[in-house]
C-alpha cells in the first residue's frame, strides 16, 4: 500500500496496464512530454516512447476518431480530452460512432476505449474548465460512464475500464485530484463496473453522489448528525451508467428518502433519471419528495463558482428538511 | 505525386473568376487519363492490367449498374425502403477497390456497395441488408446501403459525413505502430471535404504519415449543392498542400486511369510515403438517393452531357478495342445478373424479419439489468398494428 492522489493512482494504473498489455496507448494533447496538463500521463512518455503515448494535434474530433480507428483494429487506445468541456468537437464520433459501432455492425465490429477527461468545477475555470456533461454520453445507448471519487477506485476502475469491451467514459474529478489522498495497493487489483458503495451507513436519508461532490455530502452528512442527530446513508455511484440501481433501491427501502447531489444542471441531469427510477422501483418506500442538489441551469459562472455548485451549504438543509419531512 | 492545380479544369471556378462550364470536357481535360476517346489505351499512361482483370472490372461495373437500377425500382415498388447508388461513378468505385491489396482496408461512405461485392460479401448478403431482413449481417438494425464487411476488410457504414476519414487514419496508424504491412483508404464525396472531419483526417494523416489513401469522388454534387459551392479552391485535390499530403486528380471515369492512381497511392503508402489525397472526377447520374429528385436543381442537359462520358460506355469501348468482348457476352452477362438479382430479391423478401428480442443485443458486450427489463416489457407489451 502507498498513500497516493487521484493523479498519482491514474497514472499508476495507466503505466501498470501499458506494461501488462502492448495493445494500450495513450494519446491527446499534452499527454507527451508535459505529461498532461494535470501531468496524470507524467513520465509515461520516457519509458513507453511516442508511439505509445502520442501528442497529437489540437483537434478532440480527431483524437477520438484516429482512437476508433485504433480500436477497430485491436488496439486498446485511451484518449484523454484535456477537459471534458472540450468533448464537444468529438461528440459525433462518441456518440455516432464508437457508441454505435458494435450494434450497427451486428457484432462484427467493437470499439474498446477508454475516454479520460477531467470533470466539474472548483477550480475557478469559468464556463469552459468547469463543466459536467455526463448525462449526454449516459443518454447515449452505448457508451459505459464512471466517475471515482478518490484513488483506489479511480485506479481500480480505471483498470477494469481499459479492459472492458465497450467505449467508456472516464470522467475524472479536478477538483480533487489531488486533494483526495488515499492508500492505494501496488499492482494490480480491479474495481468492478457498475458497483455502487455505501460509504457511510445511516438510516435516515439516502445520499446519491459521485466524484467530487462525494466529500461535499459527507460533510453535510457529519454536519447533521451533529446539529440533529440525523443519520445519513451515502452512497457513491462510482458507475454511473450502467448504474447500480439495486444498492440505491435496497438503501431507499431502509431509509424511505433519497437526495441526489450533482454539479451538472438541474434540469435533465442524471439526478432526475435516478430519482424517476427511485419512483418506478421504490415509490411505496417514499417517506418524503425526492429531492435534487444540482448546479443551476445557468452555464457555469467564474466569480460565483461557490454559489453555483451544490456544496455543503447546500446540501445540509436538503438533508434536515428530507430527513424531518 | 504532385498536385495538379487544374487550370480550368474544375467544375467551377469557384471565388476565382468565371467558372468554367460543367461538361465532362471541361472537368476531365488535362488530368490523369489512360483511355482515349476512340477507346485505345494511351501507351504512356496504360498501366498494362491483366486483360481478365479488366474483364472482370467490367463485369463488376455492369452488375453494380444493373443492381442500382434494380434497387430503384425496389424503392419505387415500396419493397425497400431507401437506396443510394453509384450510377455513373462505378469506375471511381470498383477500380479503387481493384487497386487495394488483400490485407488492405476500405472505409466506405456509402455510395460504394461494388466495392463491398469486389471484396467478396455475397450478393445475398447485400440484399438482405437492403431488405433488413434476419440474415442481414448488420442484423436489420440500419437503413438499407449501411452495411458492413469485416470479414472482408471493409468497415461499417454510418450516415454522419466525414466520420470514416479519421478512423480510416487511425485504422491505418495502429497498424503502421504495430509495424502490420497494411494499407486503408476512406472514401467521401467532395462535400465531404468541408468537414471538419475532413480536414482533421488529413492533418492527422499527414503530421504521422499514416499509409491511408483519401478517395475524394468529386461527382459535382453533395445532394443539391454543386461542386463550387462547397469550396472557394479550384480543386479539392490542391487541398492536399496545406497538410503537406501528395495530392493528385484523375479521370475518375477512366477504370484505366482509376486503378493506376489508386495502385500508386497504395504502393507509395506502404512503402512509408504516408497518405496521398486523390480526387476522382466523375458525376453522379442519378439523385443523391432515391429520396432526391435532382430536376429540382440542375439541368437534364448537364446529366446528358456526362451520360456520354458514362464509365461503362468508355470501359466497353476499350475492351472493343481490344477484342476482348462481344455483344453476345455482354448480353449474358446481363442477363445472368439480372437472374442473380432476382433470386436474390426473392430469398431476401422471403427471409424472416429480425426478432424483437435482437433489437436489445450487441448494445453491450453484455445486457445491462436496464435492457434486459426493456427486452421483458417490449415482448410481452403491446405491439404496434401495422407491424412491417
Amino acid at each position: 500500500m502507498t498513500e497516493m492522489n487521484m493523479v498519482q493512482a491514474i497514472n499508476d494504473a495507466l503505466r501498470l496496464e501499458m506494461r501488462r498489455d502492448d495493445r494500450v496507448l495513450v494519446l491527446g494533447e499534452d499527454v507527451g512530454k508535459v505529461g498532461g496538463v494535470f501531468r496524470v500521463t507524467q513520465g509515461l512518455y520516457d519509458e513507453f516512447g511516442e508511439d505509445r503515448v502520442i501528442d497529437t494535434p489540437l483537434a478532440e474530433g480527431g483524437i477520438i476518431g484516429a482512437a476508433i480507428g485504433m480500436a477497430l483494429y485491436g488496439l486498446r487506445p485511451v484518449p484523454e480530452i484535456q477537459f471534458s468541456d472540450f468533448i464537444f468537437p468529438a461528440f459525433d464520433q462518441i456518440v455516432s460512432e464508437a457508441a454505435k459501432y458494435r450494434y450497427r455492425s451486428g457484432g462484427e465490429y467493437t470499439c474498446p476505449m477508454v475516454i479520460r477527461t477531467p470533470v466539474g468545477g472548483g477550480i475557478r475555470g469559468g464556463h469552459y474548465h468547469s463543466q459536467s456533461p455526463e448525462a449526454l454520453f449516459i443518454h447515449t445507448p452505448g457508451l459505459k460512464v464512471v466517475c471515482p471519487s478518490n484513488p483506489y477506485d479511480a485506479k481500480g476502475l480505471l483498470l477494469s475500464a481499459i479492459r472492458d469491451e465497450d467505449p467508456v467514459l472516464f470522467f475524472e474529478p479536478k477538483r480533487v485530484y489531488r486533494a483526495a489522498k488515499g492508500e492505494v495497493p501496488e499492482g494490480d487489483y480491479t474495481v468492478p463496473l457498475s458497483e455502487a458503495k455505501v460509504v457511510r451507513e445511516g438510516k435516515h436519508v439516502t445520499v446519491v453522489a459521485w466524484g467530487a461532490m462525494l466529500y461535499e455530502v459527507l460533510a453535510s452528512a457529519e454536519e447533521v448528525a451533529a446539529s440533529h442527530g440525523i443519520e445519513t446513508e451515502v452512497i457513491d455511484l462510482r458507475t454511473l451508467w450502467p448504474i447500480d440501481l439495486d444498492t440505491i433501491v435496497e438503501s431507499v427501502k431502509k431509509t424511505g428518502r433519497i437526495v441526489v447531489v450533482h454539479e451538472a444542471p438541474k434540469t435533465c441531469g442524471f439526478g432526475a433519471e435516478i430519482l424517476t427510477l427511485i419512483g418506478e422501483k421504490a415509490f411505496l418506500h417514499l417517506e418524503a419528495p425526492p429531492v435534487r442538489v444540482t448546479g443551476w441551469d445557468t452555464p457555469f459562472p467564474y466569480t460565483l463558482e461557490t454559489d453555483y455548485l451544490p456544496l455543503q451549504h447546500r446540501i445540509t438543509p436538503a438533508l434536515i428538511e428530507t430527513a424531518k419531512f | 505525386m504532385q498536385v495538379d492545380s487544374g487550370g480550368q479544369n474544375n467544375h467551377g471556378g469557384g471565388a476565382h473568376g468565371v467558372p468554367a462550364p460543367r461538361t465532362p470536357e471541361a472537368s476531365l481535360a488535362g488530368i490523369a487519363r489512360v483511355i482515349r476517346d476512340d477507346g485505345t489505351a494511351d501507351p504512356a499512361e496504360d498501366p498494362r492490367l491483366p486483360l481478365a482483370l479488366v474483364k472482370s472490372l467490367y463485369v463488376a461495373m455492369v452488375r453494380t449498374r444493373l443492381i442500382d437500377e434494380r434497387l430503384v425500382t425496389l424503392q419505387r415498388q415500396g419493397r425497400i425502403g431507401f437506396h443510394i447508388g453509384s450510377l455513373g461513378e462505378e469506375a471511381t468505385i470498383l477500380a479503387s477497390a481493384a487497386a487495394m491489396r488483400p490485407q488492405d482496408w476500405i472505409f466506405p461512405c456509402y455510395r460504394e456497395f461494388g466495392a463491398l461485392l469486389w471484396r467478396g460479401m455475397p450478393l445475398q448478403a447485400y440484399f438482405d441488408n437492403m431488405f433488413g431482413n434476419a440474415n442481414d449481417p448488420a442484423k436489420g438494425r440500419q437503413m438499407p446501403d449501411h452495411y458492413t464487411g469485416k470479414p472482408y476488410h471493409f468497415g461499417s457504414v454510418s450516415s454522419p459525413i466525414g466520420t470514416q476519414m479519421t478512423q480510416a487514419v487511425g485504422f491505418a496508424w495502429a497498424a503502421k505502430l504495430r509495424k502490420d504491412d497494411l494499407v486503408t483508404s476512406a472514401y467521401f464525396g467532395e462535400g465531404a471535404t468541408s468537414s471538419s472531419e475532413f480536414h482533421t483526417a488529413m492533418n492527422f494523416a499527414g503530421v504521422f504519415k499514416t499509409p491511408t489513401v483519401m478517395l475524394c469522388r468529386n461527382n459535382g454534387w453533395a445532394i443539391s449543392v454543386p461542386s463550387e459551392k462547397q469550396s472557394a479552391t479550384r480543386t479539392f485535390a490542391e487541398k492536399g498542400i496545406a497538410y503537406g499530403v501528395p495530392a493528385v486528380r484523375c479521370d475518375g471515369n477512366d477504370v484505366l486511369a482509376v486503378y493506376k492512381t489508386v495502385r500508386a497511392a497504395v504502393e507509395f503508402a506502404a512503402a512509408g510515403g504516408g497518405p496521398t489525397l486523390i480526387e476522382l472526377m466523375t458525376y453522379r447520374l442519378s439523385g443523391h438517393s432515391t429520396s432526391d429528385d435532382p430536376r429540382a436543381y440542375r439541368a437534364e442537359g448537364e446529366v446528358e452531357g456526362w451520360r456520354k462520358a458514362d464509365p461503362l460506355l468508355r470501359l466497353r469501348k476499350h475492351l472493343e478495342t481490344l477484342g476482348a468482348l462481344t455483344d453476345a457476352e455482354d448480353a449474358q452477362l446481363r442477363a445472368d445478373t439480372d437472374a442473380e438479382i432476382k433470386a436474390c430479391v426473392e430469398a431476401a423478401e422471403a427471409a424472416p424479419k429480425p426478432s424483437l428480442e435482437s433489437m436489445f443485443e450487441g448494445v453491450y458486450a453484455e445486457k445491462p439489468w436496464h435492457l434486459r427489463e426493456q427486452e421483458r416489457e417490449c415482448i410481452e407489451g403491446p405491439r404496434p398494428k401495422a407491424h412491417h
